[in-house]
């Protein structure tokens, strides 16, 4: 019997972003007492070692390693690409703000790089048992960091709703792979799709364990019905940890999802894309219009969030290369919005005031015009009016599900989407039409004025040349599908 | 091209260039400078029009200075320029009112002077750039575009129910585009993957599709010109916009709805156009014979010439769908000519409102005996919103009715009773307004018209007489595009 060592290089990313986990840890240890700066420099370092690394060995094709456990394709590639610059950017907008509120520590560092080590290993599982581990890494740093300030009440109560609820989706998901092994033999994403080509003895558990297991997603994607934690975990969670929650594992999630559904039951997609219909059509309803009714920014923002998902799940119901490609091109466009948004809460946020009422917002453009005008921009992108970015996430998702001959899922997205224009607008309204209610001024650090300004110009600049990431996106998709 | 120029491209982009430039004059203290720049861009935003009238051929129904380039690639969207005779004399109209808004609004606005100067200036470009789009997508994104610096003018620069008028006006509008945006994807799946308006008009389609394109179509533009009984947002939003913006609002944005009409639902689905036809003439009589009614007992000056506005677009709609070329052109003359007037009447009501605070008409009276040239101005946009011969609101309505009496004598009726109703409401409100005794102190306190505004309302005057004296300038641009279009329609696509 000889030992084959496996191939390392497809994972040299994860394994420098665990190596250098503990080099962060230490060195918060050494010198975090005086210098708590360290632990965030040592990680934006980190990732961007991170990015260098999966620049420099990307290769085209796809290569297996950890007898196949172990996936690098060109959209894994990307999609860490995209995952590191979100976490970095969550990481410089957050600072501030935990800074002023006792979180600048080791600890947060610690738990975002595993967090991001999480989100890398689920974009490159190949194994439903490495997804699981993937997914478990990450929800299980969230659960820590959202319960980083043990003396907020707030903070621990959605920390305890959202590890009871992520803990009941994550047995949800298991059950339901150990019935697809049940019905396959197989754990192996490439497997299970061959073994249900060449046809399963009994199709009943296949289809029980899809339910099971796409409950499981919903759960992970925020998408209704279960999204019963997103609200609650958006408005008691310090807003640097929601903003963590809201970008980046979006993204991994939609690396899970397509080697999930796509990649491991692609041949079942006749039995999802109905499933996914009644999730999306929930989603945006139950979003859209819990939406209105919020006072509070963070809470509004859950269910848009619940919404932007349905709209995600849209490009998967074409299942096809199409829909795909216009659910990452909407995935990428949602994390950039939730990032802008997100960052401006954090700008307005001071010692003892979180900025998460309606309320606070009203008469920015009287205190900062620069900074009304990028909410303006975000918000009008999110609801999809022209000339932002956000119209053509709609445009592609509507594309694909009306190629796939849904038109009337359309309209009923396109109505949603009206529903949603009247929340953002209300935020357009409150900085534009109100008078301030404090003139406290706003002085955030330079490189967060630069980031979020470049931020908010992005959301214009791709509203006026969308060209490049809908390409990024297709190129992806195709590389790797 | 102009010296080697894209001209609808700097039609476009010099105003909306102009506008950022004027955003970044900043806060009120420089707002003298964010006025004088607005008004240098706007000028130059009418001088670089010019051109496109100078330099059009009228014996072409082609599109003319035509630009095109890959825009995204993904969905074979291009950045499609040009204009036809259609088209174009709206571009024009839009570029001669930008001028005239910036200077109404030069001494009455105090507050966020360069917002409001950037906002009027950003819009112009985006409707210019609605009026030259051939590309589905490029049109729905300067159309939505549009709908940004309006709701902030209205919310902003408004009166007191101002956010209830500015969201109101916003969703309405969002209502009817989002459907258009579903039927613009569901003809590029038929069309095999284009975008291209020009490709839709030549694209054959069974009559089912074709009627509920038409019903996403119709939202869209019902809602924008407006048609009965969606016009509810319109009263709203003028009672509410500030002057430039109820300006702006009348003369350009309710065209951008008589546009789509023209360019989409007429040529893209013509058998639906013929079969809804009847509906479309009745929802049109609707709006001339009952909303004349409803401007009758109007007790406010800006909601009284609203709903005249939503009578005036009936005709347009009505001549639309009257499928002669003498409806169309009639149509189309009665969309500028309705921008001459109910942006002049508009302005005469701010003119009255800045000094007095009040659009009640009981709050006025004998107002002629303070502001006699105001009163001579007023008179005049009066009578050609009655639609008086001589004046450019005649020459539109009077089309309209002939080319409806050789449909039917009953349709050529009832739009003519529009001809009583107009001057019954117009010239009462007039009579209540400025003649009679000096209603109270405030109205003899009252200053007539100073160098600015008398500019504005010549400007406007000598425009209405001139077309209602000599249209022929305005309409033989229009005659070789018009005829295209009625053949196109003629020709069934099952």
């Amino acid at each position: 019997m000889n030992f084959v060592s496996p191939d390392f290089a497809p994972a040299y990313p994860e394994i420098f972003l665990l190596a250098m986990v503990c080099v962060v840890l230490l060195a918060d240890l050494a010198w975090g007492e005086k210098k708590p700066y360290v632990a965030y420099l040592l990680s934006q370092i980190t990732l961007f070692g991170c990015a260098l690394i999966t620049f420099g060995t990307s290769v085209p094709g796809i290569a297996h390693t950890f007898s196949g456990m172990f996936v690098d394709d060109t959209m894994a590639d990307i999609l860490k690409m995209l995952v590191y610059i979100t976490v970095s950017t969550t990481l410089v907008y957050s600072r501030g703000y935990i800074a002023m509120r006792g979180m600048l520590s080791g600890e947060f560092f610690g738990l975002a790089l595993f967090a991001t080590l999480g989100m890398m290993v689920m974009i490159s599982a190949s194994h439903f048992l490495t997804l699981y581990l993937g997914l478990e890494l990450l929800s299980l740093s969230l659960y820590a960091m959202v319960a980083l300030r043990r003396d907020a009440p707030a903070a621990t109560e959605a920390a305890i709703k959202f590890f009871v609820l992520g803990a009941l989706a994550s047995g949800f998901l298991l059950y339901g792979m150990s019935m697809v092994y049940g019905a396959t033999g197989s754990l192996e994403v490439g497997r299970i799709t061959e073994a249900i080509q060449a046809g399963v003895p009994s199709h009943a558990v296949l289809v029980v364990g899809l339910v099971f297991l796409v409950a499981g997603i919903s759960f992970k994607l925020s998408a209704a019905p279960f999204h019963m934690w997103v609200p609650d975990v958006y408005q008691g969670a310090p807003t640097a940890v929601v903003l963590f929650i809201g970008a980046a594992p979006k993204l991994a999630a939609f690396g899970f999802v397509m080697r999930l559904l796509v990649e491991g039951m692609g041949a079942m997609s006749a039995d999802w894309q109905g499933m996914l219909v009644i999730l999306s059509v929930m989603s945006m309803m139950i979003g859209n219009l819990a939406a209105i009714v919020q006072s509070n920014i963070k809470r509004m923002l859950a269910y848009s969030t619940i919404s932007h998902m349905g709209f995600v799940l849209l490009g998967f119901i074409a299942a096809d290369g199409d829909g795909y490609s216009a659910s990452m091109f909407y995935v990428v466009v949602y994390v950039l919005m939730t990032l802008g948004t997100f960052g401006i809460v954090m700008l307005l946020s001071r010692q003892g005031f979180e900025a998460d009422r309606l309320d606070d917002y009203r008469g920015l453009n009287r205190r900062s015009p620069w900074y009304a005008f990028i909410m303006l921009l975000l918000m009008f992108s999110m609801a999809g009016i022209p000339p932002t970015v956000g119209i053509y996430a709609k445009l592609s998702v509507l594309q694909a599900v009306l190629g796939a001959g849904y038109i009337w899922l359309a309209v009923v997205a396109v109505l949603f989407s009206l529903v949603g224009a009247f929340y953002y607008l209300r935020i357009v309204k409150l900085m534009y039409f109100d008078e301030p209610e404090t003139d406290t001024p706003i002085l955030p650090e330079g490189d967060v004025k630069l980031l979020i300004s470049a931020n908010g110009l992005a959301i214009l600049a791709f509203g006026f040349f969308p060209q490049t990431l809908m390409a990024l996106c297709a190129y992806a998709i195709r590389q790797s599908v | 091209m102009l010296f080697g120029l894209p001209l609808l491209s700097l039609v476009i982009w010099l105003p909306i260039l102009a506008g950022i430039g004027v955003l970044a004059t900043g806060g009120d203290r420089n707002a003298q400078v964010a006025r004088w720049c607005a008004l240098a861009g706007s000028i130059a935003g009418l001088l670089v029009a010019i051109p496109l009238y100078t330099r059009f051929d009228p014996l072409s129904s082609a599109m003319q200075f035509e630009e095109r380039s890959a825009w995204i690639e993904y969905f074979n969207i291009h950045y499609h320029l040009g204009v036809d005779g259609i088209a174009m004399p709206l571009i024009l109209l839009n570029c001669f009112t930008t001028p005239l808004v910036v200077i109404a609004g030069w001494q009455v606005i105090t507050q966020r002077v360069s917002q409001y100067m950037g906002a009027f200036l950003i819009m112009s470009g985006i409707v210019n750039g609605v009026f030259s789009s051939l590309d589905a997508i490029l049109f729905y994104v300067f159309w939505e575009a549009s709908l940004i610096p309006m709701f902030l003018i209205i919310g902003v620069w408004g009166g007191p129910n101002r956010v209830y008028a500015a969201i109101k006006f916003f969703l309405y509008t969002l209502l009817g585009s989002l459907l258009m945006l579903v039927a613009f994807i569901y003809l590029y799946q038929m069309s095999g993957g284009s975008f291209s308006i020009q490709d839709y008009h030549h694209l054959p389609l069974p009559l089912t599709p074709q009627i509920l394109i038409f019903v996403a179509f119709l939202l869209a533009f019902a809602v924008k010109v407006p048609m009965w009984p969606v016009h509810t947002w319109l009263p709203d939003a003028h009672v509410e916009a500030p002057t430039g913006g109820s300006v702006v609002l009348a003369a350009i944005l309710l065209k951008m709805g008589g546009y789509g009409f023209l360019r989409f639902s007429l040529p893209i689905v013509p058998d639906a156009s013929h079969q809804l036809a009847t509906l479309m003439i009745a929802l049109s009589l609707v709006a001339v014979v009952y909303i004349g009614l409803v401007a009758l007992v109007q007790a406010d000056m800006k909601k009284l010439i609203a709903y005249s506005s939503v009578a005036h677009m009936g005709f347009v709609t009505l001549g639309f769908f009257l499928f002669n070329a003498l409806g169309l052109e009639g149509a189309i003359v009665q969309m500028i000519s309705h921008g001459f007037i109910s942006g002049a009447m508009f302005l005469c009501v701010g003119v009255l409102y800045d000094r007095l605070h009040s659009r009640q008409i009981a709050d006025y009276g004998g107002v002629a005996n303070r502001m006699p040239v105001f009163a001579a101005f007023f008179m005049l946009f009066g009578m050609a919103n009655s639609g008086l011969p001589g004046t450019s609101g005649f020459v539109g309505e009077f089309i309209i009715i002939m080319a409806a009496i050789q449909v039917d004598f009953w349709y050529g009726f009832l739009a003519a009773t529009s001809l009583i109703t107009g001057a019954a409401y117009t010239l009462w409100m007039y009579k209540r307004v400025v003649f009679g005794e000096v209603a109270s102190p405030a109205v003899e306190a009252l200053d007539d018209v100073n160098g600015r505004e008398i500019a504005i309302l010549a400007i406007l005057a000598a425009a209405v007489l001139g077309m209602g004296l000599c249209p022929a300038p305005f309409t033989e641009v229009m005659h070789a595009t018009v005829d295209e279009l009625l053949a196109h329609v003629a020709r069934s696509k099952l």
